[in-house]
């Protein structure tokens, strides 16, 4: 399975400033994010690590009072231009959140066919073909294979958050965007999750956002550190973990702070 | 050994007060099951279906309205929960914010306007309004049809129910509007970074999670449109009849019971008017009941079900 030759998949912030109101919550921040490779963000709490992550689809500028300065070039485009629609963007750019977020009165099967429900997608064997598919990247289709159409809350909390990824990665989006994706899974749901950022790379860019090294250093490739809203430092993740060229990497990765 | 004895007077009062209210409706319902008694002897469940109420011949029947009742308050739904939800989507997912508190207020001041008042507003404005401006485009286009039959006087069903709309649009957007704001961010946001549009995150997560409170607030506005009675028995006619057009006269349990009790000077004409009353009563108990636990269900969340995470 190789991802269509027109899915955007290079992303990169170039002087990426955000704001809530006067406070600068991520500071001129530039980063490249190469195309099928999982990028971690860590950082203590409060770093700014997650208002970067919503930086990249246009979630942040959602918050009353959040703006943004500098670029995020989606394959050299700025998709903060006038003419980039925050909506047919956030289309072509999946996200998981925190928390398992299903739609509570929808079945498994709606749940994932809402994403290309909203883009458009009515035909029932396109749909049913998708969600199958969706399913399977997700790593899900063969627990739920013969109840699709069952409530999605009959599920674990762990299988809620592979329903999520599914539902994301439905509209084929290119790039997947994960904000501490097992923040409140057990460690088995937490194992399946970090063994699909490994199989979904294939089809996607990752960035995950996670505050626990550990899982950094299982998952990606490219691990960023974040402090203060600033990017420390950034580089390869056996590098970053090895012999960070920062001091402050170093102590928070020894777990010296944070 | 550490509660003093004025705590325990206090206590022992304030649950003698704070029961009294509950054992006020049971001895409320007694009255009325034992004043209703000689009516509910002579006609039995017959009162229910029958339509005559000849107080000459003391036969006594309530159907008309039973079936005003039911009729105004569903045409005032109908034209009042579109509205409503209308509001209460523009309040907590659209509106301006500095627009928010003001618009709330505002609707929910409506609540505060005696219903005496609405119904002057009703007689004055209303059915001079309807009568030109309403009736003649709406018989033109609809005349057609049973509910646009016969001359149109002005107090109508049509009046009763456009009066209650406008009454129960506040209690309708205000508890929409405190179920749509339950709705966790997440849900939105869910929709939003899929690619939804703001009408199309509301549609597929907003609504849908909110189910249940939504068609609480709708039943908790059915219930005041069945028990109003002063602007209603101003504008709606008052006449012991039933037919589907609703440019004709209607009257309904709560008008029957202002109107005519003063007049009630036989035993029977009174048991039959507090029956209709333990109709009325029994009524709205039960459909407040169902608002109150379907509203109470979103609140607490459990519609979400108690099985996530």
């Amino acid at each position: 399975m190789v991802a269509s030759a027109n899915t955007r998949l290079r992303l990169e912030t170039a002087h990426l400033t955000a704001l809530f109101g006067q406070h600068r919550a991520v500071r001129d921040v530039s980063l490249l994010f190469p195309a099928h490779t999982v990028t971690a963000i860590i950082g203590p709490s409060g770093c700014g690590k997650s208002t970067l992550l919503r930086c990249l689809n246009r979630m942040h500028e959602l918050t009353p009072g959040a703006s943004v300065q500098g670029e995020v070039l989606l394959d050299n485009v700025n998709i903060y231009a006038a003419d980039v629609s925050p909506v047919e963007l956030r289309r072509r750019i999946g996200m998981v959140f925190q928390r398992p977020t299903p739609f509570p009165t929808m079945s498994i099967y709606d749940n994932v066919a809402a994403g290309l429900r909203v883009n458009g997608g009515r035909r029932r064997a396109a749909l049913d073909d998708a969600v199958s598919r969706a399913l399977q990247q997700a790593a899900l289709w063969d627990e739920v294979k013969d109840r699709l159409h069952t409530s999605a809350l009959d599920l674990s909390g762990g299988q809620q958050q592979r329903l999520c990824i599914a539902r994301a990665v439905a509209p084929q989006p290119g790039i997947l965007l994960l904000d501490e994706p097992t923040a409140s899974l057990d460690p088995a749901g937490t194992q399946r999750i970090e063994e699909l950022c490994h199989a979904l790379k294939r089809l996607y860019t990752i960035v995950i956002v996670t505050h626990n090294m550990q899982q950094a250093a299982r998952v990606s490739d490219y691990t960023a550190f974040m402090y203060l809203g600033s990017l420390i430092e950034v580089g390869k993740t056996n590098e970053i973990f090895t012999k960070p060229k920062v001091e402050q990497t170093e102590a928070y990765i020894t777990g010296r702070f944070g | 050994m550490t509660q003093l004895r004025s705590d325990r007077i206090y206590q022992r009062a304030l649950t003698a007060f704070a029961l009294a209210l509950p054992a006020l409706i049971l001895v409320i319902l007694g009255v009325l099951l034992v004043d209703a008694l000689p009516a509910l002897r002579r006609f039995g469940p017959s009162f229910l279906w029958t339509s005559t109420w000849d107080p000459v011949a003391e036969v006594y029947g309530a159907a008309p309205m039973i079936f005003g009742t039911l009729a105004s308050s569903l045409l005032a739904l109908l034209l009042a929960v579109p509205l409503a939800l209308s509001v209460a989507i523009f309040l907590t997912e659209f509106s301006p914010r500095w627009l928010r508190q003001p618009v709330a207020f505002l609707v929910e001041l409506l609540a505060a306007i005696p219903s005496v008042v609405y119904g002057t507003w009703g007689i004055f404005v209303l059915i001079p309004f309807l009568r030109s401006y309403v009736v003649p485009p709406l018989k033109a286009l609809l005349g057609w049809t049973p509910f646009l039959q016969g001359v149109f006087y002005g107090n109508s069903l049509l009046a009763g129910g456009i009066i209650l709309a406008i009454m129960i649009v506040p209690y309708i957007a205000a508890v929409s509007r405190e179920v749509l704001l339950a709705v966790p961010t997440s849900q939105r946001e869910a929709a939003l970074a899929m690619g939804a549009t703001r009408w199309e995150a509301v549609r597929t997560a907003v609504l849908p999670y909110g189910r249940a409170g939504l068609i609480g607030a709708v039943i908790l506005g059915l219930g005041r449109a069945l028990g109003e009675t002063m602007a209603v028995t101003m504008v709606i006619g008052n006449r012991h009849d039933i037919g589907v057009s609703v440019l004709q006269p209607a009257y309904t349990m709560a008008a029957a019971i202002a109107n005519e009790f003063s007049e009630a000077t036989t035993g029977m004409y009174q048991s039959a008017l507090v029956e209709v009353g333990l109709i009325l009563f029994v009524l709205t108990v039960v459909v407040n009941a169902i608002a109150r636990i379907l509203i109470w269900r979103v609140a607490r969340g459990a519609a979400v079900g108690s099985k996530a995470l």
